[in-house]
């Protein structure tokens, strides 16, 4: 209803009481419409996917409710996996991704062979398939035999994540630093911060609140991308829903692992956009106090 | 004639969007409603066209069946065949294509157990070699619901009991048993027992019945290792992040013979209750399972089953695994 009704604030602009009500039942009456067309759509796409020809095969194959029961523990006791990837590769791909990012921004002649570094990183490994490092790490390092290397395939498996998504979140970050006016950084420096205290203080608070959507969007990414680290063996929530589709020709455990990540991700969302409008409605008071 | 009908209607529906007032906007909603009706009449339309000629191929078979079997009464009699793309046999198979079932990742060579197999079949079909068309169709495909585009895919698939609910199998053309590789300084590499392997990591790969025996039959403390394919379980192996590795014998024998120095079949398992046997994949219901199964019968009877296993599977055998 709120997403058709005018815009607030456009009925008290005129007092006229017969403009008022006209206003609001012109309201009403688009909320209908809406409504209406809505329902009648979504009415015709059921119909015409559940009168298909293969329908009923569709169903069985990817909806059925007997094998979601039976496989779906199974699932989520495997996606218990892909949360500790998550958990520990988040943070650091936080960490790194800003170090990288604040290197690419120095701009002293001094620190140019750290700006080439941090340059050529994010080059590389976002444009490498996250796929190949993860093969690369897991298969190539521990087959150096280097004594006392790790061999364990989730732990280079998420190095191999961090890597690859450290190159993307240095690049949104670098985007939320350059998004912050070059005067504020100026108008810091001539009060007397250092370098150090002008991003922490000035730059960065302003930068990251800049990027928390696209970075929440990596995040979602990550999520599903922790599917990856299956190929060096370790068995996932996804792996495990391929093993159980295999086993019966079946793939509805896919449509059960689908559920698991969505049931993560919107809420992630949700809390992401708290954050937002927080941040909005506190600036906004600021600005008129 | 389906596809110009939405277009259009799609055209009309931008037109009225970008006007503003409420009459306009309740035109506009309504045109979008006729622009979903149309592309639903469409969509059915296209749909009925697709299950009006399904039929009539169907019924064209049966009909050409009738009008022969007064000369021969055989229905798998090459001219009655009803196959993918007529007067050809169209078989599907992953790729890479294994040793020892194909040679060169080239199953039409005619080289290998499951090529030369493939062409005794054709043969006793009754079709060239020339007229068997390969396609490529990976394992999770191959039992997706809806039309396949092959005739039957023969992939080392097992036959069990669950996927003969969605799909149908061909008589068994190999008695399979799963068998442990592992490299020789493996700590498992002396095992005899299946308790002896309790305690090791093992591997194998995703959707095969090898992976299925070791959660079933070996039961190990250590979580299983699964692999896209046998390269990346046979790499994990080498790198000692496996202790070994569970695949079929004639997979483990070739391995062990040609692939990875050092390595070793420790053993095989016993055969399951009612055996293991790979089967031809094909379509529920497709008709063609008892003529290819006629065939595979004949192949038995005369031996020359035998004589491909012989020449392609030799000297594939190992020690068995005792309980304990």
């Amino acid at each position: 209803m709120s997403l058709l009704a005018p815009a607030p604030g456009a009925a008290e602009v005129y007092r006229d009481p017969a403009r008022q009500a006209r206003v609001r039942r012109r309201a009403r009456r688009d909320a209908l419409v809406g409504m209406a067309s809505l329902v009648g759509f979504v009415i015709v796409i059921s119909v015409v996917v559940s009168s298909s020809p293969g329908w009923s095969a569709v169903q069985e194959t990817f909806f059925n409710g007997q094998e979601f029961i039976s496989t779906f523990p199974g699932l989520l006791e495997a996606f218990w996996l892909n949360v500790r990837i998550f958990l520990v590769a988040e943070p650091l791909i936080l960490i790194i991704g800003l170090l990288v990012a604040l290197a690419r921004t120095l701009r002293s002649p001094i620190f140019l062979p750290i700006r080439v570094v941090a340059t050529l990183y994010v080059d590389i490994f976002r444009g490498v398939p996250t796929i190949l490092v993860i093969f690369l790490l897991g298969f190539g390092v521990p087959a150096l035999r280097i004594e006392g290397m790790p061999k364990d395939a989730v732990f280079w498996g998420t190095a191999a994540l961090v890597l690859s998504y450290g190159a993307y979140v240095a690049e949104v970050f670098r985007a939320g630093i350059d998004s912050v006016h070059p005067s504020q950084r100026m108008a810091a420096r001539s009060l007397g911060l250092s370098l150090f205290q002008t991003n922490r203080h000035v730059v960065l608070p302003q930068a990251v609140r800049n990027v928390v959507p696209p970075l929440l969007n990596d995040f979602i990414s990550l999520q599903k991308d922790t599917a990856l680290v299956a190929v060096l063996g370790p068995i996932e929530v996804l792996r495990r829903a391929q093993i159980d589709a295999s086993s019966t020709f079946n793939y509805t455990p896919y449509v059960g692992a689908a559920l698991i990540f969505i049931a993560l991700t919107i809420p992630m969302t949700r809390f992401a956009d708290w954050i937002q409008a927080r941040s909005r409605s506190r600036r906004r008071a600021g600005g008129t106090s | 004639m389906p596809s110009t009908r939405p277009c259009a209607a799609n055209r009309m529906r931008e037109r009225e969007m970008t006007s503003m007032t409420f009459r306009r906007r309740v035109t506009a909603g309504v045109a979008a409603a006729a622009a979903v009706l149309l592309l639903a009449s469409c969509a059915q339309e296209s749909t009925s066209t697709a299950e009006s000629s399904a039929p009539a191929a169907a019924a064209s078979a049966p009909a050409s069946a009738v009008a022969s079997e007064a000369a021969v009464p055989d229905e798998c009699a090459p001219e009655n065949l009803t196959t993918i793309d007529a007067g050809k046999l169209t078989v599907g198979t992953d790729t890479p294509a294994y040793p020892p079932y194909f040679v060169d990742d080239d199953p039409s060579n005619g080289k290998g157990f499951e090529s030369a197999v493939t062409y005794a079949v054709a043969a006793g079909l009754g079709f060239d070699p020339t007229d068997v068309v390969w396609q490529v169709v990976p394992f999770n495909t191959s039992y997706a619901p809806g039309d396949k585009a092959f005739d039957f895919d023969i992939n080392q698939i097992s036959i069990t009991p669950e996927r003969q609910e969605v799909v149908d199998f061909s008589d068994g053309y190999y008695a399979v048993n799963q068998a442990v590789v592992a490299l020789k300084g493996s700590p498992i590499a002396k095992a005899t027992t299946v308790a002896e392997l309790k305690g090791a990591k093992l591997g194998a790969q995703v959707g095969t019945t090898s992976l299925d025996f070791i959660t079933d039959v070996v039961q190990p403390d250590a979580e299983v290792q699964v692999f896209n394919d046998t390269n990346d379980a046979k790499n994990a192996m080498q790198n000692e992040q496996i202790d070994g590795l569970v695949v079929d014998l004639p997979t483990a024998y070739y391995v062990t013979a040609a692939e990875i120095e050092n390595s070793l079949i420790v053993g095989q398992f016993e055969a399951q209750e009612g055996g293991e046997e790979f089967g031809m994949l094909f379509q529920k219901g497709n008709p063609l399972v008892g003529c290819v199964n006629e065939v595979l019968a004949e192949l038995k009877v005369s031996g020359e089953l035998k004589a491909i296993q012989d020449e392609w599977l030799a000297g594939t055998t190992a020690p068995y695994f005792t309980e304990k």
